[in-house]
């Protein structure tokens, strides 16, 4: 069983989106019930990797699965080879852990086509949870392509009134990427085998010892890095994420939210700099500056939007930057924080789109000004927006406070620190947009006749948004939990990286206690190595 | 003393054209059925049209591994023709499947179509297993002709006439480049032996800057080119493939091309590969040239078989890049390729056989708004086609140009690799566009004259398994391929 648990994980969505196909198509009830049900098992099938000591103390992949695949004389070789680490671990528990969420916020919005949109969803998870775990480059790419499949119907099926345009121009931004990193691929590939080396297909952990001239990294690194960052999406080609996000139907926000997107920022983590660690530092202070620019653009331009939904999706621009920045700062630290923000964000921003869905479901507008005093009508719902507000803004004892804070003091002690000093106005602006956003919407009279007669949020949303609760104080208070499986992950990539073992900062597992750092330089491996 | 009178006795071997033969004698067969019949049921003749194509598959295949020169080395069955054989007979197969209702649709259930789509195949076999220039000409003229025929068979339509003369205009005038070219290639070297060409630049490079030479090659090379439909010779396409018969379009698309192809390759990698270093520089501009006006000129069509035909260029563009390459890889790609876009285009043309009302007027995009909702299953049955079309993967699309793309790139053409997958982006915008109709449009019409008939539905889900298969597991064809390039 255990041996075999990712590929049952990973698959297991398929096999329930072919029995959704076969169920009648009348039946949304029972459609919407065998979904969740097969998101639910598919969590507990890989609850039991969230609960494995082995990851505190070996970076190393585990779970691995290794079948032959492809293979044509002496041309190509791809495999099937899947496995875990640390940081792939939350990515996938993340997965896992929104999907019956997301399910389960659809069950008023959608009514039409709800075969189709089922369907679609587990395809999503299938090709989402696969992208985490290949360890074979080509393998990824199959995955990492598929996802663009289900994503770019259920925006332009299921989505607003501009739906079409935000839909093909999601599509066709993300495989544009994806193709030149194709060329990429190949081409590594070429590089290993004239190199005489002893490869296994795309094998990323044969790629990793290749030594590329640093010429060609330059070029390689960028064909990858475009294509994670218009995933991510960095400045500047985050446009088509508002339009996007807008336009999707609320589950679809809070996947494309909540996994898509850290499918860029776990690119380069696991893609693109282990794989081409010169070049990594040859483009980082322009990484870092696209990242600060990123952070402050978005949440000045997330300041301005009428409209929350949109509001949320520039403050994803903000919040990804941060992302960005923690990894290029290349320190534990950094990049520990940055993995805890992947999926902060993702508890945090799918929180706020499940919020905006409620109130669209409620009023069917999205627009700020429309709303007011909303808090003396649905007084449950105004305490959980505010939850989620503030750990968006990352108050302390929420968990976006433990991310952001790993995230600029990585990036202090790194070679970007005026680059942290900028970036941390982005902390400011949150607060600014986020309050200034709640403000309007939930204080303030109630004089729209159309808000005196809202319910407060029923049983169903109740359970839909719980469970992110949970997390963001766990997280805030006890992020040890997650920081301590990640961190031997960490410090092996950062090793591969700079060549280097990591510098050790004692204080990365409990930053909340330790607001003054005491960074105890260590030459050798840290602990877990 | 000896004999006055010498006879000398040619090496036939009949086993090298043991496949056209038969397909060849199932044809004339099927005249005189047709001849025997009751006019307007063509149902048996379809039937037997497909048993004749299969034993002819039969047949070639039992021929794989085994090289069988015939006909004083005018001919040759060998790996490579088998597999080019096995691609015509499958398109062939694929094309004859959805034509029955269609013909009966448009008013023309006639059985010669039949005779005419299985003499246009031994034509192909022909150009692909030739191995001396007039084989190769026979061949293509015995493709040519019978093409000629169908593209123009609605005598009563002014769209299907128009196809008819114009290729048959154009067609002929590229036949008279080609034969000049090949004039010339004999006037240098003084054989039309495809081995004994090449023995002859072998002997003697100088002939090789020959200006009379260089003019043969370019000349043939333009004759080829303009079966292929690669730009700047690609004009003739769009309003062929949209005046003819549908199935026909699809058919064109498929077999002729690979056709070409393959007769293309056999001559250019064998008898003029001292003069590759010209023709790669000049191909190379051609790829480029060739995927650039078939993609972004489909992006302004409306007309779904004129914005396929469009596609269709871009894909022979596609394939061009395996043959600069021209390395193992890029070339048994090239195969892989021609295989996998006669199953997917010709499933997503036997899809749009089905939408299509008589006269097909709409068979525009508008035509098949909200298509998906309607029609749920053969929605998705077409989405599979265009998603391979666009090289999505896991399907057969994505591989073929996996493995071409790889084979520029292992031959150092980086930028050819890089701007061929931009052009693949931009197809995305097209083919999706169809879907945005399909599926994000609302329905205008029920589509309730949709009739799934055996034949088609065969045709379709093959189409798709296959297209599938190739993208999954494309192991055991891509072995096929390099068998076949490599003899």
């Amino acid at each position: 069983m255990s041996e075999h648990l990712l590929s049952l994980m990973t698959f297991f969505p398929l096999l329930g989106m072919i029995i959704v196909l076969m169920l009648p198509k009348n039946n949304g009830g029972l459609l919407k019930g065998a979904t969740l049900v097969f998101t639910l098992i598919t969590f507990a099938i890989s609850l039991p990797l969230a609960f494995d000591p082995i990851f505190k103390t070996s970076g190393g992949m585990h779970y691995t699965e290794f079948a032959e695949w492809i293979s044509v004389a002496n041309y190509f070789q791809m495999n099937y080879s899947v496995g875990i680490d640390g940081i792939s671990l939350w990515l996938v528990m993340l997965t896992t852990f929104i999907m019956p969420i997301a399910v389960l916020s659809t069950w008023q919005a959608v009514t039409t086509n709800v075969k189709g949109y089922m369907a679609l969803m587990l395809l999503l998870e299938t090709a989402m949870l696969g992208a985490f775990i290949s360890l074979d480059l080509f393998l990824f790419y199959i995955f990492w392509e598929l996802m663009l499949i289900p994503m770019y119907f259920m925006i332009g099926i299921w989505g607003g009134a501009n739906r079409i345009y935000a839909a093909v121009k999601f599509f066709i931004y993300t495989a544009v990427g994806s193709l030149l990193m194709l060329v990429a691929i190949i081409f590594i590939y070429y590089s290993a085998v004239n190199s005489g080396m002893d490869i296994s297909g795309f094998s990323i952990m044969d790629f990793y010892n290749l030594s590329l001239d640093p010429e060609l990294q330059k070029w390689l690194f960028l064909a990858f890095a475009f294509s994670f960052a218009i995933k991510v999406p960095m400045f500047p080609v985050h446009t088509w994420l508002p339009d996007a996000h807008t336009e999707a139907p609320t589950a679809g926000s809070v996947i494309l939210a909540a996994v898509m997107l850290k499918m860029g920022t776990y690119g380069y983590v696991r893609f693109a700099m282990p794989l081409f660690p010169e070049a990594t530092q040859m483009y980082l202070p322009y990484m870092a500056a696209l990242a600060v620019i990123g952070i402050v653009y978005g949440a000045l331009v997330a300041m301005m939007q009428k409209d929350v939904k949109k509001l949320v999706a520039y403050s994803s621009v903000s919040h990804l930057g941060f992302v960005m920045l923690g990894i290029f700062a290349l320190n534990t630290i950094g990049i520990s924080g940055a993995v805890l923000q992947m999926i902060n964000h993702g508890i945090s921003t799918g929180a706020l789109f499940l919020i905006v869905g409620f109130i669209y479901e409620r009023r069917h507008t999205r627009l700020i000004s429309e709303f007011g005093g909303l808090s003396k009508q649905m007084p449950v719902f105004a305490v959980i927006f505010m939850i989620v507000t503030l750990s968006s803004i990352g108050l302390p004892a929420t968990n976006g406070f433990v991310g952001e804070f790993m995230i600029l003091l990585g990036a202090f002690q790194s070679e970007l620190r005026w680059f942290a000093v900028v970036a941390t106005s982005g902390v400011i602006l949150a607060a600014v947009y986020m309050l200034w956003m709640f403000q309007r919407v939930m204080f303030g009279k109630l004089d729209n006749p159309k808000n005196q007669v809202l319910k407060d949020l029923n049983l169903r949303e109740l359970c839909v948004i719980a469970p992110l609760l949970v997390f963001v104080f766990w997280i805030g208070v006890y992020p040890n939990t997650f920081l301590e499986k990640m961190t031997p992950a960490i410090d092996q990539m950062i090793e591969q990286v700079t060549g280097k073992a990591p510098v050790v900062i004692e204080s990365v597992v409990a930053p909340v206690q330790h607001h003054e750092p005491a960074v105890e330089e260590s030459p050798a491996h840290g602990h877990g190595h | 003393m000896e004999n006055l009178v010498q006879i000398a006795i040619p090496n036939i071997n009949l086993a090298s054209v043991m496949p056209s033969v038969v397909l060849a004698c199932c044809a004339m067969v099927l005249l005189l059925v047709n001849a025997f019949s009751k006019r307007g049921a063509t149902a048996h003749v379809a039937g037997l049209s497909l048993l004749a194509l299969l034993a002819t598959g039969v047949v070639a295949v039992g021929g794989w591994n085994q090289t069988q020169p015939g006909f004083s080395g005018h001919v040759v069955l060998d790996n490579f023709s088998i597999f080019f054989t096995v691609v015509f007979l499958i398109a062939a197969a694929l094309t004859i499947l959805m034509s029955d209702s269609y013909l009966k649709r448009e008013g023309y259930p006639v059985g010669e179509y039949y005779t005419l789509l299985l003499f246009s195949t031994v034509g192909a076999m022909l150009m692909a297993s030739g191995t001396d220039l007039m084989t190769i000409f026979l061949g293509l003229e015995v493709l040519s002709v019978s093409l000629y025929v169908l593209a123009g068979f609605f005598r009563g339509q002014r769209q299907s006439n128009e196809a008819g003369l114009k290729y048959f205009l154009l067609g002929a005038f590229s036949t008279g480049f080609l034969l000049y070219g090949m004039a010339l290639i004999y006037g240098v070297t003084g054989t039309t032996n495809l081995v004994d060409i090449s023995q002859f630049f072998q002997a003697f490079p100088s002939a090789l800057t020959n200006p009379v030479a260089v003019a043969g090659m370019l000349l043939m090379g333009t004759g080829f080119l303009f079966k292929i439909a690669i730009a700047p010779f690609h004009m003739w396409t769009p309003d062929v493939y949209q005046g003819s018969p549908t199935p026909i379009t699809a058919f064109m698309s498929a077999g002729p091309k690979a056709a070409a192809f393959a007769a293309f390759m056999r001559v250019f990698m064998v008898s003029l590969v001292g003069m590759q270093g010209t023709w790669t520089s000049l191909l190379w501009i051609l790829a480029v040239l060739t995927m650039i006006a078939g993609n972004f000129i489909a992006l302004n069509q409306t007309n779904l078989k004129r914005m396929l035909a469009y596609s269709s260029i871009a894909h022979a563009g596609y394939a061009l890049v395996g043959m600069v390459a021209a390395n193992e890889i890029g070339t048994a790609g090239v195969l892989y390729y021609m295989l996998a876009y006669a199953f997917m285009n010709i499933g997503a043309f036997a899809v749009l056989v089905l939408i299509g009302k008589q006269g097909e007027e709409n068979l525009t995009l508008q035509g098949v708004a909200g298509f998906g909702y309607k029609r749920p299953l053969l929605g998705v049955l077409l989405s599979i086609c265009l998603f391979s079309l666009m090289g999505i993967p896991p399907s057969a699309g994505f591989s073929g140009k996996f493995y071409i793309f790889a084979g520029a790139l292992n031959a150092g053409y980086v930028w050819l690799a890089v701007l061929g997958v931009l052009n693949s982006a931009v197809s995305l915008y097209y083919y999706l566009r169809v879907m945005v109709f399909m599926y994000f449009k609302n329905p205008e019409e029920d589509f309730s004259w949709i009739q799934l008939k055996p034949g088609a539905t065969i045709c379709i889900v093959l189409s798709v398994i296959a297209v599938l298969y190739m993208g999954l597991l494309p192991s055991g064809i891509m072995s096929l391929a390099r068998q076949a390039i490599l003899g």
